[in-house]
């Protein structure tokens, strides 16, 4: 069992855990994902590494509500314990194995999107922390959605922020803040890394397609075991299929095919709203 | 004469009723059933079935004491080289080991040596407890990695020598294969794999679930930081195969892993498990394996009409006999001579069938099977909604990656000798991750020539 030593609600629907799990917190790198099963019960879920503390021996995820597995994970209280809690797993991000040098050589752009922008964080704070060059555009619907606004502030070297509604920052998509800080603010970059919804990285990916800027994206497949044993994770890259789980689940995001990866991740929505219902009906019997 | 007793049936549930749940399919033998088939064994003075048995088991010494009703004997005389018979009872391919060989079987029945073997395990379970045995600790840790066959056989002898083991599983369940791959109806979990493992606890077993070692932890860490004087790595098959064919990513193809993990390990059949699976109206399992017959059958029970498509004839077919037999008793359809060439989908990327071939059969290749070959213009097409691919796996890396010193083969299989040594000094390795994807008898064979390995391994640095 792994105890949940804090809980905070970081928007709506949308919640921070930090687990005690000491193996996981010493072993975990930016871009690298763990697998969470709250109970008996409950689904293998597959979450990005949002924080970690090697001296404390915590791993902090943050959760979007959508299915029966993650309500569950969010109706838990501090002091409570979940099942199963592994990993850290996948391959961390590359500039992991970058000399600092060459890490103070390059300037990097990080786009993040809803729930994403939690698993940008550690990468960015990594960066920071070894003398590199991050700016970091967060996305979201409106003001209320937005998360990790504060931390971000203190790592990132630009922080921008844009929501669709323009209700805070920049009014529009990510993808109109891309070209605004290349096209109009002379902002130059080697790298950009895209994390957030599918359809946004799909279209992160086409807009830095234009300014042939090199992009990796974090690809929240489906899995059951995370570990590369049921294939479940399937993605088309370059025309080549890989597992997300043991290849990635960082890859070339001008590479990916994002339509099929979307299909794919839609495969058990039926399903999972079934047992959403289910578990909504049970939440209704007390 | 003995030999005159036809062979003793074993009661099995009714196929049109097990097709519909996930009970076990056969019932086992009785004491009176196992006596009487016991009694048909001639005790041959050269018993070939030993020969046959993988791990040497002395077979008609056991078979003698059942035919006394001495089971404990019985059970004694299996665990001098098995230690898992309730499991291998039931998932050994005996036709091709053992009974394969039994003279009996030359002119009517061979004995039932499988079921005997089962009987004496499930007594042992039900009678006999490990807390008898004494066990004299020598403050030496060994760890093992992966809880299936070959790791609960190493883990159980070093404990039984005195090692205090560790044994690291990935996953949130122990058991390993005999949890996620193979189904309930052939291998009850918590009446014989959980109970089995309890009995490690009882032997002062250590074990640590949700620990994927090589990223939670390394082989080295152990080694050098947490005071493990070896390592055994029984880690398993490793990743899925797929056909490389076109269609093989739309909605509704997924691995025989995959089918089986979230129905075995995950309960997805059952709606208190929030897991989700697919099952459809059709079904179209590639493969001809037991994993194949485990997956076709999987989906029958969950109300799919289910195909196997194999390339080969049915004599080609490396799954068991009896779950062949057993398959097509429920009811399961056998498309022999068959190819996938492309998986065909709806425009919204959705499984509607499988284009295949048909083959015929040409020379034999280097396995001495005769390999097929297509024949022209026979193209046609298998409607289904569902595809499952039971091609077999490849080795997974993360081992080798993350281990200084640690060498696999071409194929990525990790290099250990015939007691399980590896290229790196203290860290041993047996099973599927040795040998590519085998049987429950030869990882649980591997595991126990390694716990030796390990031990005087082990007595030989302190010698030196």
């Amino acid at each position: 069992m792994f105890k949940i030593v804090e809980k905070r609600a970081l928007a709506d629907n949308i919640y921070l855990l930090r687990i005690a799990a000491p193996r996981v917190a010493n072993s975990a790198l930016p871009g690298q994902f763990v697998i969470v099963r709250v109970d008996e019960h409950g689904e293998r879920v597959p979450l990005t590494i949002a924080d970690y503390d090697k001296a404390e021996g915590t791993v902090t995820i943050v959760i979007q509500t959508i299915g029966a597995s993650t309500k569950k994970l969010c109706a838990l209280a501090e002091g409570d314990s979940i099942a199963d809690f592994a990993g850290p797993l996948g391959n961390p991000s590359e500039f992991v194995h970058m000399s600092d040098e060459e890490i103070r050589s390059r300037r990097y752009l990080f786009v993040a999107g809803g729930v994403g922008t939690a698993p940008v964080y550690p990468q960015v704070k990594w960066l920071n922390e070894h003398g590199g060059h991050a700016d970091v555009i967060i996305g979201a619907k409106t003001a209320s959605m937005l998360i990790y606004t504060d931390e971000m502030a203190k790592v990132a070297e630009n922080l921008y922020i844009a929501t669709d509604d323009g209700s805070y920052g920049f009014k529009g998509m990510v993808t109109a803040k891309i070209k605004d800080l290349i096209d109009n603010e002379g902002k130059a970059y080697d790298e950009c890394v895209a994390i957030g919804p599918m359809i946004m990285m799909k279209f992160v990916t086409l807009t830095t397609k234009e300014y042939a800027l090199p992009t990796t994206v974090s690809l929240n497949a489906l899995m059951v075991d995370g570990t590369g044993m049921c294939g479940a994770c399937r993605v088309s890259v370059g025309g080549k299929t890989f597992f997300t789980c043991v290849d990635g689940p960082e890859f070339d995001g001008h590479q990916v095919d994002f339509d099929e990866a979307m299909r794919r991740q839609a495969m058990y929505r039926k399903q999972e709203g079934d047992a959403n219902q289910r578990h909504d009906h049970k939440c209704n019997c007390f | 004469m003995a030999n005159k007793i036809p062979r003793v049936s074993v009661r099995e549930q009714d196929p049109a009723v097990r097709a519909t749940n996930f009970e076990e399919v056969c019932y086992g033998y009785n004491a009176e059933e196992a006596q009487l088939e016991a009694s048909r064994c001639l005790n041959c003075k050269n018993p070939r079935c030993v020969a046959a048995c993988p791990v040497g088991i002395n077979i008609p010494a056991f078979i003698h004491e059942v035919a006394e009703g001495n089971y404990a004997a019985a059970s004694a005389i299996i665990a001098e080289d098995s230690s898992l018979p309730s499991i291998c009872g039931r998932v050994c391919p005996q036709e091709n080991q053992c009974e394969g060989s039994c003279i009996l079987g030359i002119k009517s029945e061979p004995v039932a040596i499988g079921k005997l073997e089962r009987f004496v395990g499930d007594w042992a379970l039900d009678n006999a407890s490990a807390s008898h045995i004494e066990i004299t600790p020598n403050g030496k840790k060994v760890a093992v990695i992966g809880s299936g066959p070959s790791g609960l056989a190493c883990a159980i002898d070093l404990a039984k020598m005195g090692y205090e083991v560790t044994v690291f599983e990935a996953l949130h369940k122990l058991g390993g294969v005999l949890v996620y791959g193979i189904p309930e109806f052939r291998l009850p979990k918590e009446k014989i794999v959980a109970r089995e493992i309890d009995d490690l606890r009882r032997l002062g077993v250590k074990f640590e679930t949700d620990v994927i070692v090589g990223r939670t932890i390394t082989i080295d860490s152990l080694l050098e930081d947490e005071g493990f004087s070896a390592v055994f790595i029984g880690s398993g098959a490793g990743l899925p195969r797929f056909m490389g064919i076109e269609g093989e990513n739309l909605n509704g193809v997924v691995s025989a892993n995959e089918f089986l993990t979230r129905a075995n390990l995950m309960r997805a059949y059952d709606d208190e498990y929030d897991t989700p699976i697919y099952v459809g109206k059709r079904v179209a399992v590639v493969g001809g394996g037991n994993v194949a017959m485990d997956a076709v059958r999987t989906a029958k029970r969950l109300g799919a009409d289910a195909t196997i498509i194999y390339r080969r004839s049915e004599a080609e077919l490396p799954a068991r006999r009896e779950e062949v037999h057993h398959a097509k008793e429920e009811g399961i359809e056998f498309r022999m001579l068959t190819n996938p060439t492309r998986v065909i989908g709806d425009d919204k990327g959705w499984v509607t069938g499988l284009s295949c071939v048909e083959m015929e059969l040409g020379e034999p290749d280097e396995s001495g099977r005769r390999s097929p070959v297509v024949k022209e213009g026979s193209d046609f097409t298998v409607e289904c909604d569902v595809v499952i691919m039971a091609l077999g796996t490849s080795p997974n890396p993360l081992l080798k990656s993350t281990t200084k010193g640690l060498e696999t083969n071409r194929r990525g299989c990790i290099v250990a000798d015939e007691v399980g040594a590896t290229t790196r000094e203290g860290v041993f390795a047996g099973g599927d991750a040795v040998t590519g994807a085998a049987t429950v008898i030869l990882a649980m064979g591997a595991g126990r020539k390694a716990a030796k390995a390990i031990d005087e391994y082990i007595k030989g640095k302190e010698q030196a």
